[in-house]
């Protein structure tokens, strides 16, 4: 454990081990947070700051954790992480927190904030665990980002709001690309970005079993 | 491989450390490691609800008074903030109407209620209740199921005190969720003045777009109401709207802006705000024939 440097531990999730690329976890909340940058943002931040504390708190308590419940320990430390999340941006930045209504709750069945409870925080000690935290939150930032640039830029023409394409129908040029604003659009984009991270990083490419 | 091993071994040994003190796998440990779980958790939770609740509670007001000036036409996103709407609202008069009952011993319909607090009244909640909601039944066009039975409405007047427009709480089904927002009429009770929605979960983007201020501002001009007093708005497909009574719907968003229509006939219909809205158009042409 003392070999593994900080530094790995940050930015490994990032594109080494990506939680969304490598480990195809947590996918759901990135089809449904990505038609617009600004809800994606502010989510990846949200998970962020959920993934990094939650692994502190389960990395703390690790050793009091009863092996029978533990997914229900962990469960509960998410869920009131969340709620506090909540919370928090409902009293602070009310507009925000009416963007991210629907998908504050998704957080809680996120499975890479779960994964990395369970896998990385409840062997590990609390600094290592909150920067695999932090690590698997910009991993997890970086492809909604991609994803959502991709999704509001061919869908509504827009970056961040801001027209980048004019539209046909405000008096532009460019027809939108109604599927981007469809969830399938976002499988389409992941899968392409899974595709081009693992034909740069053949090590990561599944066992083919035709062959 | 080596280093996992390593590690596990380095876990398994803290744990035999710890055993010697705490083991929480027995019956008691685990019983006792869920309790105490349970209560700090509860604890951390309730403590920040009930810390933030007056920021929360401040915040839905201001966001709930925003939406009736925005409506109205009165609140311009760049000029004004949270601070100005204690000035804005103070000519707006905010009243409680009698909904059509269900039974011979509700108020009449379209009459003032007096006895409700107007500053607590929690009409979002209102419908669910037994005693402050009703099921709609065969009228339900709006898919909403129950209605509350009082609804504020917020009459915006002048500094001399005339009517300028009367603002109606509306919701009603789009896609996935329930649409909530506000329509403003003018005095006459019968023209478009805004609508605004403000809380919805339809698709970024697609039926998202109802609170997109280019499709909100077809509204207004809009009559919505015929002679007879009853609702003839249509929200037509994209691009065929010619009549004055017809909205251009939202390309993509088909049942989102069947909603939208759905939603603004249900609530100037006569099972809602039509015979307040009566009063209003009975007066107009009163005055004409003086």
């Amino acid at each position: 454990m003392a070999t593994t440097k900080a530094r790995d531990v940050l930015f490994d999730p990032v594109l080494k081990s990506n939680p969304i690329a490598l480990q195809v976890l947590g996918i759901c909340s990135a089809l449904a947070v990505t038609t617009k940058l600004e809800t994606a943002l502010v989510m990846s931040v949200a998970v962020t700051v959920v993934v990094a504390c939650s692994n502190a708190a389960i990395s703390l308590i690790r050793n009091f954790i009863p092996s029978s419940i533990r997914i229900i320990v962990i469960m509960t430390v998410i869920s009131s992480l969340v709620i506090l999340v909540d919370q928090i941006l409902k009293a602070f930045v009310p507009s925000a927190a009416d963007q991210l209504s629907v998908f504050v709750g998704l957080i809680i069945t996120n499975c890479i904030v779960m994964g990395r409870a369970e896998a990385f925080a409840s062997k590990n000690g609390v600094v290592h665990s909150f920067l695999d935290g932090i690590g698997n939150g910009l991993g997890y930032s970086l492809i909604l980002m991609v994803v959502g640039f991709f999704r509001e830029l061919l869908g509504s023409g827009q970056l961040f709001g801001i027209t980048v394409l004019p539209l046909v129908g405000d008096g532009g040029f460019y027809v939108r690309n109604g599927l981007m604003l469809t969830p399938p659009s976002a499988f389409f984009l992941i899968g392409l970005f899974i595709w081009l991270v693992r034909s740069f990083r053949t090590d990561q490419a599944a066992h083919d079993p035709t062959r | 491989m080596d280093s996992e091993t390593d590690q596990n071994q380095d876990v398994s040994e803290t744990l035999e450390t710890k055993k010697s003190k705490f083991d929480p796998n027995t019956v008691w440990g685990t019983f006792k490691v869920a309790l105490a779980m349970c209560i700090i958790c509860s604890l951390v939770v309730s403590t920040a609800a009930v810390k933030l609740r007056p920021m929360q509670q401040k915040n839905a007001e201001n966001k709930q008074k925003r939406n009736v000036l925005i409506a109205a036409g009165l609140w311009d996103e760049d000029e004004h903030t949270d601070g100005n709407i204690p000035e804005l609202f103070k000519d707006i008069e905010t009243v409680a109407v009698n909904l059509p009952g269900r039974s011979d011993d509700d108020p009449e319909a379209g009459t003032l209620d007096t006895a409700i607090d107007i500053k607590t009244y929690n009409q979002r909640k209102a419908p669910k209740k037994p005693d402050q909601g009703i099921m709609i039944g065969d009228q339900d066009v709006a898919g909403i199921t129950r209605r509350e039975k009082i609804s504020l409405v917020y009459l915006v007047k002048n500094d001399s005190g005339e009517l300028q427009s009367i603002v109606l709480p509306i919701y009603g089904k789009g896609l996935w969720s329930t649409l909530y927002g506000y329509l403003a009429l003018d005095a006459d009770a019968r023209t478009v003045k805004g609508i605004t929605f403000y809380e919805h979960k339809e698709t970024p983007g697609l039926g998202g777009e109802v609170d997109n201020s280019k499709w909100k501002s077809q509204w207004p001009g809009k009559i919505v109401v015929d002679e007879s007093g009853s609702p003839v708005v249509e929200v037509t497909k994209p691009g065929n709207a010619s009549q004055d009574y017809q909205v251009d719907g939202l390309s993509g968003a088909t049942i989102t802006s069947n909603g939208v229509e759905k939603a603004v006939r249900y609530w100037l219909g006569s099972d809602a705000f039509g015979p307040y809205l009566d009063q209003f158009r009975s007066d107009e042409i009163a005055t004409t024939e003086e």
